[in-house]
């Protein structure tokens, strides 16, 4: 947002600045987490999905420009991101693979890819996703500025309660917590627990590549190879953060959203001093999440039983 | 009885062999409709073989089983279930985290897309209506008593359709008092002619009591068996082990007099478990000086985490602990210092490193200090093999040498290289958590004599144990754990099981 935006509205320019920010870092967060939310839900953690992500925002970008459509460009980042979800879902089916080291060797192996490949995309405008603004209520062109929202935010919105009642309602859903909840009972059952993580890392790599094409087709808009701050790594801590919920997914990408527009936002209102600590604030977050709900004593009760990050 | 009995099932001269080890030699079985059969035998008997080889985990390697006098062919525990054969294991194959019903619905062969709850929870609650025990559908399993969670997988098999259940030692798990309700309501409903229950057991008295019909295993062969009524207990004790059961009490010098000080206080402790709920709430107990006392409980009342305080493993969140009359904190220095001692159960998990050697698993206790340890940092391993030959002499254990891993020694001897290393020095206060779960007949003699022993040189010993017999073997008194609290106590020369029996199960 630009600085004369905030500035021109007084006292709230910071709240307006930190909410129009929200709008815009979270959804990455929010795809991510809700990906990582369905494969955590099956047992296995995915620690590559920045990878996913990073992937996601060069394939969307590149197709975008190609095909002139930025919907292509998130098809095709889904594909991606489902693509490399399958590769790490193969991996682990492997007898003694670890889901940990598999999910950082595929990270660095899709950021790299992405880099590698995307050299080209910097230069190049693609199209970018349509928006609209939730601000029509006000005159005030700073507020319908600030409140632009675009569709995929929305699909994300409400793909959290529906992923949420899926886990309740369906039959893919209730397999799915059988097999992260006990590998064991799920086998008496007669499913097979490898083809289930699967299918569940799949839809989760999908999930992030979209994440990633929202990157780069929509904010900040363009592909260069600082695009993404971690958020990829991020999203797992907020999933546990969430515990393993994905409406709560939807509030703690929101404020995960707001405390990374805290930095651009206080340098809106003209409060410059520390930027650098206040970009760091969502990194603090995490951290200060990770320790909260991480101690020894109070293992959430809602985490999955087979995740091997807490074996 | 109804016209619709459930089907005769009959296993006819089973084999099956695992390599060398015959597992059943020439065994015959037969579940009259509607009626209630239990397979009776030690440990490696071959009964669950039996059962596995009739719900299709196992293949036969000779014999035929038929379902009302049709032979079939059961591949796995899937066509035992078209058959109407389910089975209660031992272990609780319910999934912790989610409620009752989504356990019941999941169990079933086919799964709608979408699951209409409301529907699926109104037959759930008319299918529970007509059962003779109910439990709350919409609570999670992890909430369940281990009772309910028996009571649950029995009724997982009715909802499934099962006419034949096989159950698996239903009763380890419960109470006395839960055991006699859910045994009696089986019997009922195989009298009823709803179900045949055939289950495995190594009780007697559920077999006097419950059973109609019986069937004695030992070493892989049918030794008796028949209507129930024929057996005395000692008759079924006889065909069980092969000979009259050994006495139990051991000897022992006189109780120590009660105004001794104590050699372990516990005063009010509490502690969490691994989900951060309260497991260990206010518990208060001492322990004299030459007393063993015996806490009885159903398992999952507190007893691991409080071994587990004890021990170091777990930190109390509140309350005091005293030995010999000093403060207490589980540290390497005052274990050592204040003589404590630990007898773990599965002892190659919990007392021993697997991969290291006998005489190394031998000086875990003493290999820092002199004569293992000379100049605070060099540890001589001569003195450690030394060490470790006049153990191995003493304690008897069988093992090929001081060098080999410790995790290559049977199950006994494992028990007696820790009770070597435990208890060949001076000790003060001894925990015992069922020192004597999965060995056999001679290793859980020794080790119990072993205690026994210790208690005769003035050892105070605290006996955790989920075993009521060896409770009433080795203790002097008796408490009964419950929910995190000692909720009773008796002297064990005067206790009464019906009264114990009634506090382990929460009535109090």
């Amino acid at each position: 947002m630009d600085v004369e935006t905030a500035t021109s509205l007084g006292v709230w320019g910071l709240p307006l600045a930190i909410v129009g920010g929200m709008l815009r870092v979270s959804p990455p967060f929010l795809f991510v987490s809700l990906g990582e939310c369905v494969t955590e839900k099956a047992g296995r953690v995915n620690l590559g999905l920045e990878g996913n992500l990073v992937m996601g925002a060069m394939v969307g970008y590149g197709l975008s420009y190609l095909t002139g459509s930025a919907w292509l460009g998130v098809l095709a980042a889904a594909f991606v991101g489902a693509l490399l979800g399958a590769l790490h879902g193969w991996l682990c089916g492997r007898p003694r693979v670890n889901d940990i080291a598999v999910g950082i060797a595929l990270m660095l192996l899709g950021v790299g890819l992405a880099f590698f490949l995307g050299k080209g995309l910097i230069q190049p405008t693609a199209p970018r996703l349509p928006s609209f603004s939730l601000g029509f209520w006000s005159g005030r062109p700073q507020v319908v500025s600030a409140l632009t929202i675009d569709l995929l935010f929305l699909i994300g919105v409400g793909l959290a309660p529906l992923l949420g009642w899926a886990f309740n309602h369906t039959r893919y859903g209730l397999v799915l917590r059988v097999v992260g909840e006990s590998a064991d009972a799920a086998r008496a059952m007669g499913y097979d627990v490898n083809r289930v993580r699967l299918w569940a890392t799949v839809f989760g790599g999908a999930l992030a590549g979209v994440g990633g094409s929202f990157l780069s087709l929509y904010y900040p808009g363009s592909w260069n190879e600082g695009l993404s701050s971690g958020q990829g790594l991020m999203a797992v801590a907020l999933v546990i953060f969430a515990r393993w919920d994905p409406v709560r997914c939807l509030y703690a990408s929101l404020l995960f959203g707001g405390a990374s527009a805290l930095g651009p936002a206080l340098q809106s209102v003209g409060f410059t001093s520390g930027y650098y600590l206040f970009n760091a604030a969502p990194y603090a977050l995490t951290l200060i999440i990770m320790v909260w709900s991480n101690s020894a004593d109070k293992t959430s009760a809602e985490m999955p039983a087979e995740l091997s990050i807490m074996r | 009885m109804t016209a619709d009995l459930p089907p005769l099932l009959e296993a006819r001269n089973i084999h099956k062999r695992f390599g060398d080890l015959v597992a059943l030699e020439d065994v015959s079985f037969r579940l009259e409709p509607g009626s209630f059969h239990v397979l009776l035998g030690e440990n490696g008997a071959g009964k669950s073989t039996l059962v596995k080889c009739i719900m299709g985990f196992y293949q036969a390697d000779s014999g035929s089983i038929s379902v009302g006098q049709r032979e079939v062919s059961i591949r796995s525990p899937k066509d035992a279930q078209r058959l109407g054969i389910g089975m209660v294991y031992q272990h609780f194959t319910l999934v912790e985290n989610m409620t009752v019903a989504e356990n019941l619905v999941l169990a079933r062969a086919h799964v709608p897309h979408v699951v209409q709850w409301k529907d699926e929870l109104d037959a759930i609650e008319t299918f529970m209506r007509g059962m003779p025990f109910q439990v709350p559908i919409r609570r999670r399993v992890r909430q369940l008593a281990a009772g309910e969670k028996q009571k649950l997988e029995i009724l997982k098999q009715l909802y499934l359709g099962s006419r034949v259940v096989i159950l698996d030692e239903p009763t380890s798990v419960l109470t006395p008092h839960e055991a006699d309700e859910v045994l009696a309501m089986l019997r009922d409903m195989a009298h009823e002619g709803k179900v045949s229950i055939a289950m495995i057991t190594h009780r007697f008295r559920e077999v006097t009591e419950f059973a109609d019909a019986v069937t004695v295993l030992r070493r892989g062969k049918r030794v008796g068996g028949g209507r129930s009524a024929e057996f005395t207990p000692e008759d079924l004790a006889t065909l069980m082990v092969g000979s009259k059961l050994p006495e139990t009490r051991l000897d022992r010098s006189p109780n120590p007099t009660p105004t001794a000080v104590p050699t372990l206080e516990i005063e009010d402790l509490t502690a969490l478990d691994d989900i951060g709920l309260p497991v260990l709430n206010g518990l208060t107990l001492q322990v004299r000086p030459g007393e063993i006392v015996g806490i009885a409980g159903v398992s999952g009342n507190g007893q691991d985490q409080l071994v587990e305080v004890l021990a170091g493993q777990r930190s109390a969140t509140g309350g005091r602990l005293r030995v010999r009359g000093g403060a207490y904190r589980p540290t390497r220095r005052q274990i050592y210092e204040c003589k404590v001692r630990l007898l773990p159960e599965a002892p190659l998990v919990n007392a021993c490193v697997s991969n290291m050697s006998v005489a190394e698993n031998l000086a875990f206790r003493v290999f820092d200090r002199h004569p293992y340890t000379r100049l605070k940092w060099a540890l001589s391993r001569s003195a450690l093999r030394k060490n470790a030959r006049a153990r191995i002499r003493d304690y008897k254990i069988k093992t090929p040498s001081p060098d080999t891993p410790i995790g290559a020694l049977s199950g006994g001897n494992v028990q007696r290289a820790v009770l070597a290393r435990e208890l060949s020095d001076e000790v003060s206060l001894l925990i015992a958590a069922n020192p004597c779960f999965g060995l056999d007949f001679a290793a859980v003699a020794e080790v119990r004599s072993r205690i026994v022993l210790a208690r005769n040189a003035g050892t105070a010993v605290l006996l955790i144990s989920a075993d009521l017999d060896e409770i009433f073997a080795l203790a002097d008194r008796i408490v009964v754990m419950s929910k995190g609290r000692l909720v009773y106590e008796t002297p064990t020369e005067r206790a009464d099981l019906n009264e114990i029996g009634r506090h382990m199960a929460g009535h109090h």
